[in-house]
């Protein structure tokens, strides 16, 4: 994972609460196999007309949000799906952090286990912040994780964020190898589990 | 100090805990075709193995056709996700339930049926409404591909503890209201992100009442109201739907098994960080006219206006879904006709829900106007239908009886809404192009589709008549 310290850069507004996993990246695009080359996808039915032509009432499809490196958006972003090809979708096309009053829970995860930096901030500010970016579309945000804050338009607010998740950001840490190093205590609970727990080789 | 249900289970999977981040055991992990395949490369990439291959199982069911398994899959991206599947599970040595395997299905459908989903249990799997199994009284959630690779590595999660949330259902369902008006009541009233951050216990007369096909049906949508899971105690009920099941202890292990699960439950007086009351008298037959399941309301009524909200950012985003939906302020929701009917997912496709929607059907047919499907959520189901001469009530009526997938419920197979076409559908997402680009769905029962179905328009099932729906079954 890269680690994540710091971002200064156009913030993007997409003023919608609720913006669903199935928004992000819609279905079709999760046959691939692959885990990069979401990023023209991101957004796809917002983002494209039928014919393929772009959208240019989408917010992320006007100058000067065009792969910007924040979005700024309504509570409950990445709610729905499981599918981490969002956050794959979002990274793959640039955009590093997301400032929002809430997240879904599997997305908030996912976004942290690659790096991308969700952003937890009163919904009220949101809101400001929101109508601040259209205002004034130029305005560059600040996401400063070392420092633990983010400021846009001179107010600054603390980033909420436990200091495990914190310091694995900022180094890039690999989660499997901090657990692959608990494998002696994993495997003493193991020893220990109840025999009636079900076993799928029972099956095979 | 009393203790609830959630803690009991979440207490005696802690591995390890560094300061509020716990190492929790997960005792099976379900597997799939659509986010798995980047966490077994990046296995591969990193040398490392699959700890508990006999805590593993895999099925396909996003990417599967529905019609004849004896023609070749024309998707060649869905063949190689399934293809990819299948290489993947014979290299490290999990079991693999693919197209044609006896117990193929909904990852969410064989869990239970094949008695691998018991009380007490940790499991998760790629897909955000493994909440189902929390049914059982077992800790499901949903995780992402990176946490996938993590379980296949390590058979464990690093893990926050979630807080808690009690959403008590109390009183007796009336005629006509199943499983699935309770939750879509729930959703409704709580909100989309109501219970974000929380695993919910589900208790109370109305919920004790359910059939374990209802409770998961319940538990199921636990997501769509944000929860991390959705949990039931175990009972009688439970422990009588698990007694048979392949994968479930025998002997010995089963006595010692139940002897535990007795023990499952919360505590008089264990504390929630929230708590909610509903009464399933009040909750009538739902449907939603939105594009999130929280936009609902009993099918009595009428598509609501948006300034009945307060907010301008809310207000819009209800004019957006309206618009999106083809929909004016005030139209009473009866009224609104559809092209489809899909009865399927992993909300909606078990062997009761098949029959609830096949009581209405029977001696009907469907409008001329409507192309409906039944989707069985298993191999196992369709046979259990068969079996009971189901599928003959649905063929007879005019529906297509289609082998096991998760269908149309979010179109990854061919299996879509045409632009603009309008569905009912048991499923549980209802967000745009969810069923297809510009589709139109609504959230209904599996009665309520089969009523829409024959009547061509959203329609109160209660008023069909001789409709036995309603006497407990789901």
């Amino acid at each position: 994972m890269e680690p994540f310290r710091r971002v200064a850069g156009i913030a993007a507004p997409l003023d919608r609460p609720n913006v669903d996993t199935d928004q992000i990246i819609p279905k079709q695009f999760l046959k691939r196999i692959e885990r990069s080359g979401y990023g023209p996808f991101l957004f796809n039915d917002w983002r494209y007309h039928a014919d393929g032509s772009e959208n240019l009432e989408f917010e992320l499809n006007r100058h000067p949000w065009r792969h910007a490196p924040v979005l700024l958006t309504g509570r409950n972003f990445g709610c729905g799906s499981s599918r981490e090809h969002a956050a794959w979708a979002l990274e793959d096309y640039g955009v590093r952090a997301v400032v929002a009053p809430s997240f879904g829970d599997i997305f908030h995860t996912n976004a942290l286990k690659i790096g991308l930096l969700p952003v937890r901030i009163p919904e009220a500010v949101v809101a400001r912040w929101i109508d601040l970016a259209i205002e004034e579309p130029g305005l560059e945000m600040v996401v400063d994780l070392e420092q633990g804050y983010v400021e846009f338009a001179g107010e600054r607010q603390p980033i909420d964020i436990d200091e495990h998740t914190r310091a694995r950001l900022l180094e890039g840490l690999d989660d499997i190898a901090l657990s692959l190093q608990q494998s002696d205590v994993i495997a003493a609970f193991e020893a220990q589990r109840p025999r009636w727990l079900p076993q799928t080789s029972a099956l095979r | 100090m009393p203790t609830t249900l959630f803690d009991k289970i979440w207490r005696s999977h802690v591995v390890h805990d560094d300061d509020g981040v716990v190492l929790l055991y997960i005792d099976l992990h379900l597997v799939h075709e659509v986010t798995s395949p980047q966490a077994f490369e990046a296995l591969r990439l990193a040398g490392r193995r699959v700890r508990r291959p006999d805590l593993t199982v895999a099925t396909m069911d996003h990417n599967v056709p529905t019609t004849d398994r004896s023609l070749p899959i024309t998707d060649a991206v869905s063949r190689q996700q399934m293809e990819t599947l299948t290489a993947n599970c014979a290299e490290f040595g999990i079991a693999c339930f693919g197209i044609g395997d006896p117990r193929n299905g909904i990852v969410h459908i064989i869990g239970p049926e094949l008695g691998l989903s018991l009380p007490g249990m940790t499991m998760v799997c790629g897909d955000s409404h493994t909440s189902t199994h929390g049914a059982f009284g077992a800790l499901a959630f949903g995780i992402g591909t990176s946490e996938v690779e993590h379980v296949l590595a390590t058979q464990t999660l690093p893990q926050r503890v979630p807080r808690t949330m009690e959403v008590r259902v109390d009183g007796a369902r009336g005629f006509g209201v199943t499983a699935k008006d309770l939750i879509l009541g729930v959703i409704g009233a709580i909100g989309v992100d109501g219970a974000t951050g929380h695993v919910i216990e589900y208790t109370g007369a109305a919920i004790r009442d359910l059939s374990m096909e209802g409770r998961m049906t319940v538990c199921n949508m636990s997501i769509e109201a944000g929860a991390r899971a959705g949990l039931i105690a175990p009972d009688d009920t439970t422990i009588e739907y698990l007694g048979d099941r392949p994968a479930a202890p025998k002997g010995a292990a089963w006595d010692e098994a139940v002897a535990a699960w007795r023990e499952l439950r919360s505590d008089d007086g264990a504390a929630y960080d929230r708590a909610v009351i509903f009464d399933a008298a009040e909750i009538a037959p739902q449907v939603t006219w939105g594009t999130n399941p929280a936009q609902v309301a009993p099918v009595t009524g009428a598509v609501p206006h948006p300034d009945q909200w307060e907010n301008a950012s809310d207000r819009a985003a209800v004019q957006r879904a309206l618009d999106y939906m083809g929909l004016a302020p005030g139209v009473p929701l009866q009224e609104i006709t559809i092209d489809r009917v899909f009865i399927g997912s992993c909300t909606n496709s078990r062997i009761e829900d098949l029959r609830a929607a096949a009581d209405v059907v029977r001696g009907h047919r469907v409008a001329a106007s409507v192309h409906a499907m039944v989707v069985p959520g298993s191999a196992r189901v369709r046979r259990q239908a068969e079996a009971e001469g189901l599928h003959q009530v649905f063929l007879d009526a005019g529906f297509e009886w289609r082998e096991p997938g998760c269908s149309m419920c979010l179109g990854m197979n061919p299996d879509v809404l045409a632009e603009r076409e309008r569905c009912a559908s048991t499923s549980n997402r209802n967000f745009e192009g969810r069923q297809g680009k510009n589709g139109r769905t609504h959230l209904v029962s599996p009665p309520m589709a089969a009523a829409a179905a024959i009547t061509g328009h959203l329609v109160d099932v209660r008023t069909l008549g001789a409709s036995p729906v309603a006497t407990g079954a789901v």
